[in-house]
């Protein structure tokens, strides 16, 4: 038995055998065949046992993603067939008298580079297409797994070096219990999915791709971000003990569920999750959110071979404005480009991705893409309370520039027929403190702000928030980062606009009564954070937090900061 | 043999979904078919082949087929061709 520590991600315990996925070792030897009728029997068999994952990976991803994102398995299972891929492949295993793997590989090569050398983005993916179907046959020839998420069909706890979102989507909830991961953090997009997949998560623990093999018994311990392989019998029985406790406490948070967040002296204050599909907003209610405070649209567009149609993202808006009815909806406009890419838009690779030519930038130039995305919001509207919020808002420039593309697209809609909502909202997302600090001059013009603090903390930190090593600087409740967020709610309060905030910070326990104290009114988080948060905030005086907001904000350091909260709270 | 010449006119040309489709179609007839396009001439039952053409808009091609069931499979690629809104 060992311990792995590592970063909590999202709460819980999981406790169940691991399932590793990580690539398998393909290396091969180019031998000399000299009996062909048997290898091409034996490639035969390889192919026809990855067609078989495929056709599952495939129904697994129509399932939980939709028809669109099945078809690249299509894709790969017509390689499997292509006569143009495999009788080569045979012709070569007869005529050079080589094993299968090397004429598979060969072949395959030949057609990567092929493939490769085209002047078309979309040639040049189907290379990866070729590329990861030939890993599979690979695999099955060498006699070794290849695993899969999609595939997992017995209770595990998935382990990985990262799970990316395509891997995160095709987890089953039934049978994944929870995952651990080497690297990434709370705000990395695996700990994102955990949170809102709600199952337990530890990411960042380094090791745990090698210390741990297929098949050990693994205690996730989301809580408290510990990992504990092969556990004696007294570790399992506290575990369970843990876990059963953690059940008892979601009981008692559920008794708040339909309950609206009042503090102790009788404030209301708004809880809102954030999601990032359709799907996610089952867990908004099933937690007692109050709305939705970021709609992350990205999603829509990864993980596809083209840009979603108006009609496609129309539908998705729809759904999730039908699911919440009257309550609010903040949709977050495009935030493409900095370490979120799109293949299919072949953008320029950059220096620093987190400072370039990514979000409402891009969709300023690129309006062709930005006005699809405003029409099917648009077209959406009048099935529930849209709010549109435009992302990475520098300027009080790019806001016009963006609000004037939005208004002509809904006067271009109007003379097509449509109906369209003339309530909508529309606000920008403060994550740039040259916004932050000119809140004022903002106020005037945007119906709302949301602070986007994961971003915010980063540029007003200068820290690069994957980075592990600058990790330390990551730190809500610097001086610097509540005078911030202070100077954004103070600017919308004096124009009579509403502030929210929509990064981790809003769900953090720390930052709940500071921010409670500094007059804050939405608060957007992970859906699982916002019954702890509500039965939080029934305890604390909202008069109480206010006669501290002076305090917080001359505080000299984060931690004395954090020090007085801890104070305050035992009072 | 039968054969038939059309114009591609969607805006991106023979792309991702349809030529899994065509392909797909195509596989299911015994009869041989092609698809030429510029002077090559690739098996239509190939996803790898159909791809490497590389047929764009107002590309002109021809397909073809041979065999006991010709006259099907030609009426039935050319009906998924207009399904797909490819071309006419």
């Amino acid at each position: 038995m060992s311990n792995v520590i590592g970063i909590a991600a999202s709460k819980g315990i999981a406790i169940a055998k691991a399932y590793v996925l990580a690539t398998p070792d393909l290396s091969f030897e180019k031998k000399k065949v000299e009996d062909s009728e048997s290898e091409i029997e034996r490639l035969d068999q390889a192919i026809q046992i990855s067609k078989q994952e495929l056709e599952k990976i495939k129904e697994n991803a129509r399932k939980s993603l939709g028809d669109e994102h099945a078809e690249i398995f299509s894709a790969h299972l017509l390689v499997l067939t292509d006569p143009e891929m495999i009788n080569p492949i045979q012709d070569k295993i007869k005529s050079e008298q080589v094993n299968a793997e090397a004429a598979l590989e060969e072949t395959a090569n030949m057609f990567v580079d092929m493939f490769k050398a085209m002047d078309n983005e979309y040639m040049r993916e189907r290379a990866a297409d070729i590329q990861d179907v030939t890993k599979r046959v690979k695999a099955h020839l060498l006699g070794v797994t290849f695993p899969d998420p999609a595939l997992i069909d017995e209770e595990v706890v998935v382990i990985a070096e990262d799970l990316t979102p395509s891997d995160t989507a095709q987890l089953n909830k039934q049978f994944v219990k929870g995952f651990t991961t080497n690297i990434g953090g709370r705000t990395s997009h695996s700990a994102i999915m955990a949170r809102s997949l709600e199952i337990p998560a530890v990411v960042g623990t380094k090791t745990i791709l090698s210390d741990a093999s297929d098949g050990d018994m693994i205690i996730v311990d989301g809580i408290d971000g510990i990992v504990i392989i092969n556990p004696s019998e007294e570790e399992l029985a506290s575990y369970k003990k843990k876990q059963e406790d953690f059940e008892e406490q979601k009981r008692v948070w559920a008794k708040l569920k339909d309950e609206p967040t009042v503090s102790a002296d009788n404030v209301h204050v708004e809880l809102v999750a954030n999601i990032g599909t359709p799907e996610d907003v089952t867990g908004v209610i099933n937690n007692g959110g109050e709305g939705v405070g970021l709609y992350r649209t990205e999603f829509l567009y990864m993980g596809k071979s083209e840009l979603p149609t108006e009609e496609e993202q129309f539908e998705a808006y729809k759904s999730v404005l039908e699911q919440m009815g009257e309550k609010p909806v903040v949709v977050r406009t495009l935030d493409i480009g900095g370490d979120k890419e799109l293949s299919y838009l072949k953008l320029p690779e950059e220096m620093n991705p987190f400072l370039g030519y990514r979000a409402i930038r891009l969709c300023i130039e690129r309006d062709d893409i930005f006005r699809i995305q405003l029409r099917a919001l648009l077209r959406a509207s009048t099935y529930g309370n849209l709010k549109i919020m435009f992302p990475m808002i520098a300027t009080l420039e790019e806001f016009r520039q963006a609000k004037a593309i939005l208004l002509e697209e809904k006067e271009n809609l109007k003379s097509e027929g449509y109906d369209i909502s003339e309530s909508i909202e529309v606000g920008i997302m403060v994550e740039i403190p040259s916004t932050a600090v000119a809140a004022r001059q903002f106020a005037k013009e945007v119906d709302f702000f949301s602070i986007g603090t994961n971003d915010l903390i980063q540029y007003t930190m200068a820290a690069d928030r994957m980075n592990e090593r600058v990790s330390y600087l990551y730190q809500p409740y610097h001086p610097a980062i509540l005078n911030l967020v202070n100077n954004v709610i103070e600017a919308a309060h004096a124009e009579g606009k509403w502030a929210g905030m929509c990064g981790e910070m809003a769900g953090d326990s720390i930052a709940i009564p500071i921010l409670l104290g500094l007059g804050l009114d939405e608060f957007s988080m992970s859906a699982t954070s916002i019954l702890p948060a509500r039965t939080q905030i029934k305890d604390l005086s909202k008069e109480k937090m206010t006669s501290y907001k002076d305090d917080f904000l001359s505080m000299d350091t984060a931690d004395e900061v954090e020090a007085l909260i801890r104070k305050i709270s035992k009072q | 043999m039968v054969q038939k010449t059309l114009t591609i006119t969607d805006n991106t040309g023979i792309h991702a979904r349809p030529a899994t489709t065509l392909v797909n179609k195509a596989g299911t007839f015994n009869s041989d078919v092609t698809l030429e396009y510029n002077g090559k001439s690739v098996n239509l039952k190939s996803i790898m082949g159909v791809m490497s053409l590389g047929v764009p808009k107002d590309g002109k091609i021809t397909i073809k087929a041979e065999g006991s069931d010709e006259q099907e499979a030609i009426d039935a690629i050319y009906e998924v061709i207009k399904q797909e809104g490819l071309g006419e």
